[in-house]
């Protein structure tokens, strides 16, 4: 309440000058980006730290005892406490930084998920990314253990009953989103790794479309292993979190091998690094993880409640634009959702009407958004997806209602 | 570039009403058609009698440039020899990947001119094509089935 009366309203005006793509147009039309689920935006902030590190401090890290390399390792280790406090993470030694959520899912299916054997079962949802279906089928291939998925219902919620009934002792791994991509559905992430612990299953949290939407505290949370993306966070590309507690990375074998993972190499023996540089074989994203640091300070200095609040009024407003468009359908209605709407258009197949959007400068993504099961079970074959983000703004939404009644003109 | 050139009146009218569209049973041949970025789906049942394609049908969920190109496709393709069919096969695929090129189509495309609009969209190109890769999967599958098994099962076709 404090906070409310103290800050100034939201300035999406503001907010979208510090993002240089916004200024741009797409065949001449004013650019509505309207897909920061796929990938968010950066800000000046973010571009410039990157380029200030490239121009000043860039040289591999870990290794020269000259200027310029300690310079890099402090960028780097910089960003590395950065993530730290943003997640609330006990340690720097908790942070693990991978290409991406999906090689920090890869990472724990191959190196945690080793202990897995015949019986041994791993519960997902069906409202997952394909990032955190197929290396758990891959896992059970290898280990012969069972996957199991959890159930969701006509409006795109999770059928919680049923997944407490699919928990069980055999239970080893409940993996899940905490937000879906497809829907915008938020899962009840608190009752869900309860009822996981509970029955002695450890927990993974998929982040990738929660963590720039609201705060995440992973204490709090009690989950086992969190996982996000830098790129949907304001961030660069190429660039992941794994946070696990100490306690759980010191238990698990080392994943990839290289150089940076060890502390000695013999032929005879070979030592593995100290936590959290035992995953991170090789030379790493240096540049990344500056730019990932300096998104996160983009973000909280605009408030990460600001931001949450601002995208739910617009998903609000979105949404009952959205249904009073003739023939269309809105896939998810969750009680609680992102801004993230997913729908289709009677009529009009959804790449169709992505190209026409597109025509209009509308960029939503159109496919299976990487979660092919969840078009299934809604029982179509791609949905258009408008997602929003910090910079997002109203006259975004009515280019999108305007671009919707141009596809009604074309297709008659 | 105009959206009017992408969606032409011939290609909406074969999405709303589409040609030649469901199954043959039985068929001489068939390929399944997949486009996993969008979703398309296209299934090819073929009539063949010696080098001739006698008939087709196509059946499956897509787009309306995916549905409209399988259904010119089949109108296209019937009644036509196979050096005559992968004639076509080639003209049509250069004028697809013709991107920026103001050239017109060549006239021996008869309808299937109407898909050269295709060819400013790059993302699209691929629903457009679909149908095509399919007939030549449908028509390589049966040439091989005919090596299998020697010239007997030719001439009982
Ligand atoms: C929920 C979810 N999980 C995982 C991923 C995969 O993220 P990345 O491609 O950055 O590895 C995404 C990205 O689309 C996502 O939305």
């Amino acid at each position: 309440m404090n906070a409310e009366m103290t800050m100034p309203a939201y300035d999406v005006a503001r907010v979208r000058a510090d993002f240089p793509i916004l200024a741009t147009t797409v065949r001449g039309k004013r650019l509505a980006f309207l897909d920061t689920a796929a990938s968010a935006q950066r800000p000046l902030a973010v571009i410039e730290a990157v380029d200030r590190y490239e121009r000043s401090s860039h040289a591999n890290v870990h290794r020269g005892v000259y200027e310029l390399s300690q310079k890099a390792t402090d960028a780097f280790e910089g960003a590395r406490e950065r993530v730290r406090r943003f997640l609330n993470a006990a340690s720097i030694k908790e942070i693990v930084f991978t290409r991406g959520t999906t090689e920090s899912i890869n990472l724990v299916a191959q190196s945690w998920g080793r202990r897995l054997g015949p019986g041994d079962e791993v519960l997902i949802t069906w409202m997952e990314h394909h990032a955190n279906i197929v290396p758990w089928q891959m896992l059970c291939e290898r280990t012969g253990a069972v996957l199991k998925v959890a159930p969701i219902d006509a409006r795109g919620e999770l059928d919680l009953d049923a997944f407490r009934a699919l928990l069980s002792p055999r239970t080893k791994l409940a993996a899940f989103t905490q937000v879906s991509n497809a829907l915008g559905t938020v899962l009840p992430i608190r009752a869900m790794i309860d009822a996981a612990h509970a029955v002695g299953a450890m927990t993974l949290l998929d982040g990738a479309q929660a963590v720039a939407h609201e705060r995440v505290d992973v204490r709090a949370l009690g989950c086992d292993f969190y996982v996000f993306s830098s790129h949907k966070l304001y961030g660069p590309t190429g660039l992941g979190v794994l946070w696990a507690r100490e306690a759980v990375l010191r238990d698990m074998p080392p994943w990839q091998g290289g150089g940076d993972m060890i502390l000695t190499v013999s032929f005879a023996k070979t030592t593995y690094n100290e936590l959290p540089y035992r995953f991170e074989a090789g030379t790493p994203h240096i540049s990344g993880a500056v730019g990932l640091a300096a998104a996160i300070d983009y973000l909280e200095a605009l408030g990460i409640e600001r931001v949450h609040a601002h995208e739910q009024a617009l998903l609000a407003r979105a949404t009952r634009a959205l249904r009073a468009v003739s023939g269309l359908r809105i896939i998810g209605e969750a009680k609680e959702k992102t801004g993230v709407i997913s729908f289709t258009l009677e009529g009009i197949h959804p790449h169709d009407l992505g190209t026409i959007l597109d025509d209009e400068g509308v960029a939503v993504r159109t496919g299976h958004h990487c979660a092919m099961p969840v078009m299934e079970f809604f029982d179509v074959p791609a949905t258009a997806r408008a997602s929003f983000g910090c910079y997002t703004d109203d006259a975004d939404i009515d280019q999108l209602l305007r671009a919707l009644g141009r596809a009604r003109e074309v297709f008659g | 570039m105009d959206l009017k050139d992408l969606y032409r009146d011939v290609i909406l009218d074969h999405n709303k009403q589409p040609r030649n569209f469901g199954r043959l049973d039985p068929c001489d041949t068939s390929a399944d058609g997949n486009n996993p970025l969008c979703g398309d789906r296209l299934t090819l049942t073929l009539r063949l009698e010696g080098d001739r394609l006698t008939d087709i049908r196509f059946e499956g969920k897509g787009c309306a440039i995916s549905t409209a190109s399988a259904s010119l496709m089949t109108e296209a393709v019937k009644g036509k020899d196979q050096a005559a069919i992968t004639r076509l096969r080639e003209l049509v695929h250069q004028t697809l990947t013709a991107h920026g090129e103001a050239t017109l189509p060549p006239a021996e495309l008869g309808k299937l001119a109407a898909l050269a609009g295709v060819r400013d969209y790059p993302a699209r190109v691929k629903c457009a094509s679909l149908c095509w890769h399919t007939l030549g999967a449908a028509l390589e599958h049966h040439a091989q089935r005919h090596a299998d098994h020697g010239p007997a099962t030719v001439s009982t076709e």
